[in-house]
């Protein structure tokens, strides 16, 4: 069975369409990753499915049960924790436990270990005693994961999780999501890190609202095939990407740091002969050039252009 | 499942009162915040004129001129500042010299021995209504009995008032205002407190983490208020003490009653707060509604200053939504003419049907805003 599984779920706000007709399935025990620009709409989909947000149209099942009939069942389900998870500033890293922990409505024995599972997974133990406020944003985010998940919910929401952490925390932050997978628990994750979409056993791409491509990362990487990634280096960039994009064969160019990456209709080894060709021919002196893997990076720029058209 | 609401209500409520305490800003604003406004208004509001500088222009120069000039010294209101003559009255008044002039005619002392009706003049400066009307009225008294002592077995007027004063004898305002300080310093306390503490959590965000917990708008609401409501009925009955002690209010009614009244009260102003926090999304905003929801209709509209009666009638009508004014008669009752239960029930019973009607708003409101 699916851990959650959404139907045409939609959201409009007013005459803005925020979620578009979505269709998923989340299998258990998966990090399911949500991919997607700044108000693509992963934070109003999660918010349906959590039942923080009534949809506007199409369903969602969370753990068996329909958001939409059935919101506090949901709830006692699930764990969430969003990009600005907020613990109580003023109050100690045992408080804050101890009240998210009272209005989960854990009982004492219950509470006794939990409280030491999360102090532990959090790496707090010795700082039970220090307040929230006082905490780097590493031990922070671990500290509120801890939180959302002290009433051991088999499924976890995590809304931009790893926003504004930096990058050691941010894989101490993913090898504890790793361990919840491992444990069972299906974590639905949305991020803007495409590093740490790699993760993730399946990605969706959302764009506009909706689901642009679906699958593992090998999947979406391989969703390339047929066309090949020429990467450029030359000595005048702007002038080859000029001449690249007058092509008919060359799809688009995009700019990788000092190079330039084509998509290009063709074999790796037809393409890289005719590119070459053109560029020489154009008077473009050319120091490096040869086909490559399609970065995450690549496909996500390659769907989310190809969504808008 | 009740049981467990009442242990997630418990749970939000020691939280809340762990920040409370943790936060020296909330903890001021409830606690030493009212003490010091008690003060502040209970000094500042006082309409009794004491010292009033007066000049006297004898032209008599009698025993019974010199009498009537001493009446006033030692009334305790007049301290005797010049003595005055055609040409400088008219400089004393106008440049603030003075307050008041007495002008005592030639021939008092004669006309007061042969029984023949005469008429001193007392010439007020009256920039100030307020101050001119009770010194006149001081001024008149004393005229009065001074007069009484000449024929006291003369006929009297056919008609004559003896004005006799209860609760507050010597008229003193601090024992009026006494009593509508408290509410008006209850008011904006809890009002701004509750207000400010929910949409402080909807603003850091922490509000949407706890509503994914599966907990009801109804305990987490309840959980939040009772610190609020506990530690603002500590502050209103230190208000209570303090004005007891230091502004001599007395105590004549029971306490049971007074702390039945400030509770009922002070409900209806959490109620408030709680509303309030269920529209604005800032703590700014929270901030001014609160203020303005609790300071203005509790100074203008609720007889704390201003008599409910001289009010043009649809501004009486507003009043019957004004809280305060209910607290305040009852308060009056309790504190000054020591009624009981029996003779306040029905202000106390409006404060309940206040109460009822904006936590309902309120909770319709915010359980809107929950799911």
């Amino acid at each position: 069975m699916s851990a959650i599984s959404v139907h045409d779920l939609t959201r409009r706000f007013g005459d803005f369409v925020a979620v578009d007709r979505l269709t998923f399935e989340v299998r258990e025990g998966e990090i399911f990753g949500f991919l997607g620009s700044n108000g693509a709409g992963k934070s109003t989909a999660i918010r349906m499915m959590c039942g923080l947000l009534k949809p506007s149209g199409g369903t969602a099942t969370v753990g068996g049960i329909d958001v939409g009939r059935d919101p506090e069942g949901v709830k006692r389900r699930i764990g969430y924790m969003s990009q600005r998870f907020s613990l109580y500033e003023r109050l100690t890293v045992d408080q804050n436990i101890r009240f998210f922990a009272g209005i989960y409505g854990l009982r004492r024995d219950r509470l006794e270990t939990r409280r030491r599972f999360v102090l532990e997974m959090s790496g707090l133990q010795s700082r039970e005693h220090v307040r929230a406020a006082d905490l780097a944003g590493g031990w922070r985010q671990r500290l509120g994961l801890g939180c959302a998940i002290l009433h051991e919910p088999p499924i976890v929401f995590l809304d931009e999780p790893t926003g504004g952490v930096d990058p050691v925390s941010r894989r101490e932050f993913w090898r504890l999501i790793d361990g919840l997978s491992a444990r069972g628990v299906t974590v639905l994750v949305t991020t803007h890190y495409l590093d740490e979409a790699e993760h993730c056993h399946r990605v969706a791409i959302i764009h506009g609202g909706r689901l642009a491509a679906l699958g593992t990362t090998a999947e979406l990487k391989r969703a390339f095939h047929g066309r090949t990634i020429i990467e450029v280096h030359a000595g005048r960039p702007v002038d080859a990407m000029r001449l690249l994009d007058d092509m008919p064969d060359v799809e688009k160019t995009s700019v990788f740091g000092t190079a330039v990456h084509a998509v290009v209709s063709m074999k790796p080894g037809e393409a890289a002969r005719t590119i070459r060709e053109r560029l020489e021919g154009g008077g473009v002196a050319v120091t490096r050039l040869g086909p490559v893997e399609p970065s995450l990076e690549d496909v996500f720029l390659d769907v989310a252009e190809r969504a808008t058209q | 499942m009740r049981t467990t609401n009442g242990m997630k209500a418990l749970a939000v409520a020691r939280k809340e009162l762990r920040q409370i305490v943790r936060d020296r800003r909330t903890l001021v604003i409830l606690l030493v915040l009212p003490v010091f406004f008690l003060l502040l208004y209970g000094y500042a509001l006082n309409w009794d004129i004491r010292h009033v500088r007066i000049a006297v222009d004898d032209r008599d120069h009698s025993a019974e001129s010199r009498s009537l000039v001493s009446a006033f010294v030692n009334s305790g209101y007049f301290d005797l500042a010049a003595a005055a003559d055609d040409r400088t009255i008219r400089t004393l008044l106008d440049r603030s010299e003075v307050r008041a002039i007495l002008i005592i005619p030639s021939g008092l002392g004669r006309a007061v021995r042969t029984a023949r009706p005469i008429a001193v003049q007392v010439l007020l400066n009256g920039d100030n209504a307020n101050t001119a009307t009770t010194v006149m009225s001081y001024a008149l008294t004393i005229v009065r009995s001074e007069s009484a002592r000449y024929q006291p077995t003369a006929a009297q007027p056919l008609v004559s008032v003896e004005p006799r004063i209860w609760y507050n004898p010597e008229l003193r305002s601090t024992l009026f205002l006494v009593p509508g300080l408290i509410a008006y310093i209850t008011m904006i306390t809890a009002v701004v407190s509750t207000a400010l503490s929910i949409v402080r959590e909807k603003e850091r965000g922490t509000m949407e983490q706890v509503r994914m917990a599966p907990i009801d708008a109804g305990p987490f609401v309840v959980g939040k208020t009772i610190p609020y409501f506990a530690i603002s009925l500590v502050s209103a009955l230190g208000i209570v003490i303090a004005a007891m002690a230091l502004f001599g209010m007395p105590m004549r009614g029971s306490w049971l009653v007074l702390l039945l009244a400030l509770s009922l009260f002070l409900i209806g102003a959490l109620g408030i707060g709680l509303f309030i926090s269920s529209v604005a999304d800032t703590q700014q905003v929270a901030f001014q509604a609160a203020m303005l929801a609790s300071f203005l209709p509790t100074f203008m509209l609720s007889g704390f200053i201003f008599p409910i009666s001289s009010m043009p009638p649809f501004l009486q009508v507003v009043t019957y939504a004004v809280p305060a004014r209910y607290f305040l008669r009852a308060l009056r009752a309790i504190v000054l003419k020591g009624t009981g239960i029996e003779t306040v029930w029905q202000d106390l019973a409006a404060l309940v049907g206040f109460g009822l009607a904006v936590l309902t708003l309120a909770a319709v409101r915010l359980r809107r805003q929950w799911s």
